[in-house]
């Protein structure tokens, strides 16, 4: 590909004096560790879904189809482990804000550009950990991604090394979150002040300081869990003395901010795309900033909304169902910004714009039914049910994985350099709407009628809904092979992309597609405000 | 970072605060062996923030850092502390 542009740029000029793979390898550029890190990312998200597939598959009928219920409780376990530590949580930040957010704040690279590639090497040898767990004698382990005490402790599956290769991946989240802080505090071009930096900056930034404060907790608690398991020291198994409470509090102390480590930078792509689209500048840019930042620091105090049903005091229960609530004002003051921004907007309606409405859609429905869990007396009636699993899929792939495709359409041809066919790109949005609404939706009705999550069989009266969820899994599987595939072939085979295809007014949208190796030819002065569509004219005269 | 901290803590300084270090140390294993009911947990904790202060401050030289970094290790700090009040309400009153 490097060979038919003709113009310099980060894919013909390397860091380094090597050529080939090892240029990759070691190479301090924050684009082509970005690259990587979407090399590796998504080749997990593959895995996840296939395992994912084949669980769907086994539901398909009641009783056994295709597999026992410790391989089906195996795959549940590894398609939250693979899902959440190797896809969601790094999967927005490691790859779009490795190689956006310098470019955004007019940078030429990350502030510790080496501390970058050895976080890439740290999530790399966190993932081979998860992967090697899986073939050492003892087993898959088959605790579920959330490895709840007691039973962690004495399942004897490798629990241990599975845990240890999480605390290994958060090593890797701190690292990016501390690269991603000093760069934001110290990179910045001549002008930009805090309120010009673009709303993906903020939320990348936001985001930074939850992986830098929250991530060291789950460290902690793993390590405690190994120890437990180790020598027997009683923490949390009550057998033992210990208080299996805590553990759910140290996990989801960390786990729940993790959740706004997956959603705030998905959040900040759409602040992105929905002013390129709409041609107008975004409707109260300081209130979705700070909402970031309200977002990022209330999520700390919910985590015990997991708990609500684990014999926890009545009085924590109703403090965290207060918080709860509030945490849903952020979000919707960033839910009614993007509508207004839309208001009397010039909507062009391409690829990316549609996937972010169909985020907007899915993630209010996600988000909406979260309160319905966030309520004491309904959450006790759809605790551990498929509500709950259809909530969550609901907010993580509806709302982060949706707009992981969005942020895919949006920055594919300045990542590349090449334009994807936009008539299939459509298609896509559309087929998977549909996929995803037969796979997901009925999982809220049979959550409702009682089906528990986790289980490997089921009752009669679920067969029909749990076959309309299972053919929905193969129309969303096979729309996301569809979108690889013309994604791919745009690679190869794509119209060659101008350096502003959307009409965005952000700085990279102010540089070659793709970029040069350090970004910009000179570090550019920002005179504008981040989404003054009035540059526009100004952008085609240069 | 302490590129342009000029500051000097001479021997004497770590010395002083290395020993009270051990001795808030001792106090702590001390006090886990007398009942004091529910104070036993919040003396714990008291004594660990005012080893955590020193260390911070005289180890890590915080105290003659930029006002930036005692901003982020404040905000750091007040969300820890928020995290332990949340979970005192489900610990206090189970």
């Amino acid at each position: 590909m490097a060979n038919e542009i003709a113009v310099k740029n980060f894919y013909n000029q390397s860091t380094n004096k090597h050529t080939g793979i090892l240029s990759w390898l070691l190479t301090k550029d924050h684009k082509r560790i970005g690259l990587m890190y979407m090399m590796a990312i998504m080749t997990f998200f593959v895995v996840g879904m296939l395992i994912g597939i084949l669980m769907r598959l086994e539901l398909i009928a009641p009783g056994r189809t295709i597999m026992s219920a410790q391989t089906y409780n195996s795959l549940f376990t590894l398609h939250g482990v693979i899902m959440i530590f190797l896809f969601i949580i790094p999967g927005l930040p490691a790859i779009f804000g490795n190689f956006f957010l310098p470019i955004q704040i007019g940078a030429e690279d990350v502030a510790f550009p080496r501390l970058n590639l050895l976080s890439w090497y740290v999530y790399i040898v966190g993932a081979i950990l998860v992967i090697v767990s899986l073939f050492l004698p003892g087993g898959p382990i088959d605790t579920g991604w959330t490895f709840y005490i007691p039973y962690s402790v004495r399942s004897s599956t490798n629990i241990s090394l599975a845990l240890f290769a999480a605390f290994v991946l958060g090593f890797s989240s701190i690292l990016t979150g501390i690269n991603f802080i000093t760069t934001v505090h110290r990179l910045r071009a001549p002008g930009m002040g805090f309120f010009k930096m673009p709303l993906f900056v903020w939320a990348t930034y936001a985001t930074a300081w939850i992986q830098v404060i929250a991530t060291p907790v789950i460290a902690i608690t793993i390590l405690l869990v190994i120890i437990e398991r180790a020598f027997g020291v009683g923490i949390f198994d009550p057998a033992l003395g210990g208080d299996p409470i805590l553990f759910q509090h140290l996990f989801w102390i960390y786990s729940h901010p993790a959740v706004y480590i997956m959603i705030l930078p998905a959040m900040g792509v759409v602040s992105e795309i929905i002013p390129t689209f709409s041609r107008r500048t975004i409707f109260g840019y300081k209130q979705i900033a700070y909402s970031s930042l309200a977002i990022a620091f209330i999520g700390y105090l919910v985590w015990a909304h997991h708990m609500f049903s684990s014999g926890m005091s009545d009085t924590a229960r109703w403090i965290f169902s207060l918080l709860t609530f509030i945490v849903a004002l952020p979000s919707g003051v960033k839910i009614f910004n993007w509508v207004a921004t839309m208001y009397k907007g010039s909507i062009d309606p391409k690829p990316p714009f549609l996937w972010v409405m169909n985020f907007i859609f899915l993630f209010s429905i996600g988000g909406l039914t979260g309160l319905v869990l966030g309520s004491l007396a309904t959450d006790i009636h759809l605790t551990d049910t498929y509500f709950v699993v259809a909530h969550f899929h609901y907010v993580m792939f509806g709302g982060t994985g949706t707009i992981f495709f969005a942020a895919l359409h949006y920055w594919f041809p300045k990542m590349f350099g090449r334009m994807y066919n936009m008539k299939f790109a459509r298609i896509a949005v559309v087929l998977y709407f549909i996929g995803f609404n037969m796979l997901y939706f009925p999982k809220f009705i049979m959550g409702y009628m009682g089906m528990p999550r986790r289980y490997y069989d089921y009752l009669p009266q679920f067969e029909s809904l749990q076959r309309i969820s299972t053919f929905g899994s193969w129309i969303l599987v096979g729309t996301i092979f569809f979108i690889f595939g013309y994604l791919f072939h745009a690679l190869r085979k794509g119209k060659k992309a101008t350096s502003n295809p959307w009409g965005g007014v952000t700085l990279e949208w102010h540089i070659p597609s793709p970029p040069p190796l350090e970004n910009f030819e000179k570090i550019p002065t920002i005179t504008h405000e981040p989404y003054d569509f009035s540059q526009l004219k100004e952008m085609k005269d240069e | 970072m302490s590129g342009n901290n000029k500051h000097h803590i001479s021997y004497g300084t770590y010395i002083l605060v290395w020993a009270a270090l051990i001795a808030f140390t001792s106090i702590t294993v001390t006090i886990a062996g007398v009942n004091l009911g529910r104070y036993t947990l919040f003396i714990a904790l008291a004594i660990a923030a005012i080893k955590s202060a020193l260390v911070i401050n005289i180890f890590m030289h915080i105290k003659f850092d930029e006002p930036i970094f005692k901003v982020f290790l404040g905000i750091s700090g007040a969300t820890l502390f928020i995290i332990f009040l949340l979970t005192f309400f489900d610990y206090i009153y189970r």
